[in-house]
């Protein structure tokens, strides 16, 4: 991912640095050290979901040091270690805010692309800096190192927040995760901290012995071998599903057992094919899920710093991001189910 | 080895109508039925409510269908016989037997009281049972099952009315409790107001649950309100009564099972909450992924109930005094039934009077 410094951006975007905004009471102003990559990034950059609204500084996956803090601020002090996600508001008042549900919040404040409650775009963490409320600031633990540990902050709760709210937290239980990228890669450590039985089903044989050897996983199903998805069906509790492009559900829901989940989390721009006889016949259900209230990344930090999870990561420098974002959006149209 | 004449298969004759050919159409059939066995409890049918999967399975839509073919799965009548290992039921018991007669009993389903998942779960018609022999349902004068999927019918509801409860009933009634969408002063939205989509209103009424029927036949508002309890009526054709819904339910229950939009559903959901589809249209329907993420909701299916719920849904029944909404028909009626069925003319539910015409 992109170690920052000013002024250098992405060919799409026609930016700046971020804007030294005037700190509030609340704000914590944070000193970028990484950035991850996150496949979000280049569909907002490349405007695939429709909403991009340039100059688009990406980058939700933030790491720094504190450099100043607004009155209010009493979790944080100057050189803590931070990181801010893929949020950086919300209404705080409404259910899902009170449930620490804030990602659920209908007038959430994504870190970039978003209007601010003052009327402002937010800018993300391609950039040095950036202020952020207290209230979407999470303490990076100890353990984990910067460049390693920041994709966790979209990657690692994408993947952590449906393992819990489905229910996928029992040991011993079976679980499916598709696509071996920054999402399904991170899943396969967190699930296996879970003591969950781990099959990674990808279209690329070649990562089977990273998949078995690196990451841990029991398992490897090449997807579009018949033979063997065949010799899988009904052997599954769970599925998590990372892959972002357009691909079939039915082979998916096969490799489940009846009363099996198969939680989404890839947002293609095109629907996914959905089809009945499978769930209405095995009491099978497809759900989604997105992100994590602050609550949870929070502890889902906490919990891989105690399992020493981290992501696989390549650091780049800045300039180099759009050769990033191209090899990015070939790996996913290669590999993509 | 020639096949032996459905009449001569078994010691016990019995007398239904059958579908012979993928017309579909019904007619006077003479077939026998095993003798009652240790475990199996006899009786003489006096009811059979009439499905849309009987339609399906006698055009052999799904491909599957066998013939000579006796549809039914909804049927009740009074225990004639027990085998001498019986101990649930007597002679005189009104009983029912719904979409099931066999069944595994040992994969993790089963113990689990999920028949109904059960991979050698064996249907009530059109099937092959333990013995090898075809299962024939229940248009038809006599029924004999195993115990285990006998459903006891309490005294206080109307047998006939009672009939459909043994698979739309089941349907609806399975998924409300699986989905949490069982706890009084939640919104359910229950889509299609036929067989299922009648039983679910009933259901979800009694279990506490606000109700708004969703249709696409402005024409069903008033009896779905003053008759059926619904709490509001929204026709899903129109923009603006759908927009004014949107995200206020915590589920659905989805009975139409032609291709429909999924979106529109999505979109009458609060966060987290669940849509499920009980009718199964054939082709995939499409599932637009940005609300179900956003909104962390969940699209799941169900399919009837175990054995066990089945006739706890049929105590909760009769303790809530629900039954269905019917039309009484003689037998010979039954293929102009199918045919008003297939037009959704009949509120909600045919049910063949069987004891007093199949003679």
């Amino acid at each position: 991912m992109a170690k920052s410094s000013e002024a250098q951006h992405p060919q799409k975007v026609f930016g700046w640095a971020a804007k030294d905004t005037e700190n509030g009471d609340e704000d914590v102003s944070i000193k970028i050290l990484y950035c991850g990559v996150c496949h979000s990034d280049l569909h907002s950059c490349r405007n695939e979901w429709g909403n991009a609204h340039y100059p688009l500084v990406p980058g939700h996956e933030i790491v720094g040091t504190v450099t100043k803090i607004g009155s209010n601020v009493k979790k944080f002090k100057v050189g803590d270690r931070v990181g801010v996600g893929v949020m950086v508001g919300s209404c705080k008042s409404c259910e899902y805010c009170k449930q620490d549900l804030e990602n659920y919040c209908p007038k959430h404040i994504l870190t970039y692309n978003s209007i601010d409650n003052d009327g402002t775009r937010t800018y993300g963490g391609y950039a040095d800096m950036i202020v952020v409320d207290q209230n979407f600031v999470v303490h990076f633990p100890d353990g984990l190192p910067s460049d390693a540990g920041a994709p966790l902050l979209c990657a690692g709760i994408t993947v952590y927040s449906p393992m819990k709210y489905y229910g996928m937290t029992e040991p011993g239980k079976h679980l499916g995760i598709v696509g071996l990228g920054g999402l399904g890669h991170v899943a396969v450590r967190i699930a296996k901290a879970f003591g969950l039985k781990v099959t990674v089903i990808s279209s690329s044989p070649r990562k089977e012995s990273e998949a078995i050897n690196r990451l841990g996983a029991d398992a490897f199903l090449v997807s579009n071998d018949a033979g063997k998805m065949k010799g899988a069906i009904g052997t599954m509790d769970f599925i998590i599903d990372t892959v972002s492009a357009v691909h079939a559900l039915a082979p998916l829901l096969s490799l489940l057992k009846a009363n099996g989940k198969l939680i989404t989390l890839g947002l293609p721009n095109k629907p996914l094919e959905l089809p009945i006889f499978p769930l209405v016949l095995g009491r099978k259900l497809v759900g989604g899920s997105d992100i994590g209230g602050m609550k949870e990344t929070q502890e889902m930090l906490d919990f891989c710093a105690k399992h020493n999870i981290t992501a696989d990561v390549e650091v780049i420098r800045m300039d180099e991001i759009n050769t990033a974002m191209d090899r990015l959006a070939n790996l996913m149209s290669s590999t993509g189910l | 080895m020639v096949a032996k004449l459905p009449e001569k298969e078994h010691p016990k004759q019995s007398f239904g109508w059958a579908a012979r050919d993928q017309s579909g159409v019904l007619s006077p059939f003479k077939f026998s039925r095993r003798a009652t066995g240790e475990k199996d409890v006899s009786f003489k049918v006096l009811y059979c409510g009439m499905c849309h999967s009987d339609i399906h399975m006698v055009k052999n839509e799904w491909g599957s269908s066998t013939y000579p073919l006796v549809p039914g799965h909804e049927i009740v009548g009074v225990v004639t016989e027990v085998g001498s290992k019986v101990e649930k039921f007597k002679v005189g018991d009104k009983v029912g037997v719904g979409c099931m007669v066999g069944s595994c009993h040992s994969c993790d389903n089963c113990t689990n009281n999920l028949e109904n998942y059960c991979p050698q779960m064996i249907l009530t018609y059109g099937a092959k049972y333990y013995d090898g022999t075809t299962t024939y349902g229940g248009y038809s004068d006599n029924m004999v099952a195993d115990e285990h999927f006998i459903v006891r019918i309490p005294d206080n509801l109307p047998l006939d009315a009672t009939a459909p409860l043994l698979c739309a009933g089941i349907t609806v009634y399975s998924p409300l409790k699986y989905y949490g969408l069982d706890k009084p002063g939640l919104h359910v939205g229950v889509v299609g107001l036929g067989g299922l989509g009648h039983m679910a209103v009933k259901f979800a009424k009694a279990m506490g649950a606000k109700v708004t029927v969703i249709s696409t036949s402005p024409n069903k508002q008033q009896e779905a309100i003053e008759r059926l309890g619904a709490d509001s009526f929204l026709v899903s054709r129109d923009q603006d009564q759908m927009q004014v819904a949107m995200g206020t339910m915590d589920g659905i229950i989805d009975t139409v099972s032609a291709m429909h939009p999924l979106l529109p559903l999505l979109g009458l959901l609060k966060s987290h909450g669940k849509l499920i589809l009980v009718g199964a249209p054939e082709k995939p329907l499409e599932l637009p992924a940005f609300p179900l993420l956003m909104g962390r909701k969940m699209v799941g299916g169900s399919c009837i109930g175990g054995m066990k719920e089945t006739q706890e849904m049929v105590d909760f029944a009769a303790k809530h005094g629900i039954t269905s909404d019917i039309e009484v028909i003689p037998i010979d009626y039954v293929n102009t039934a199918i045919e008003r069925m297939l037009k959704a003319d009949v509120r909600y539910r045919f049910v063949i009077d069987i004891g007093n015409t199949i003679k």
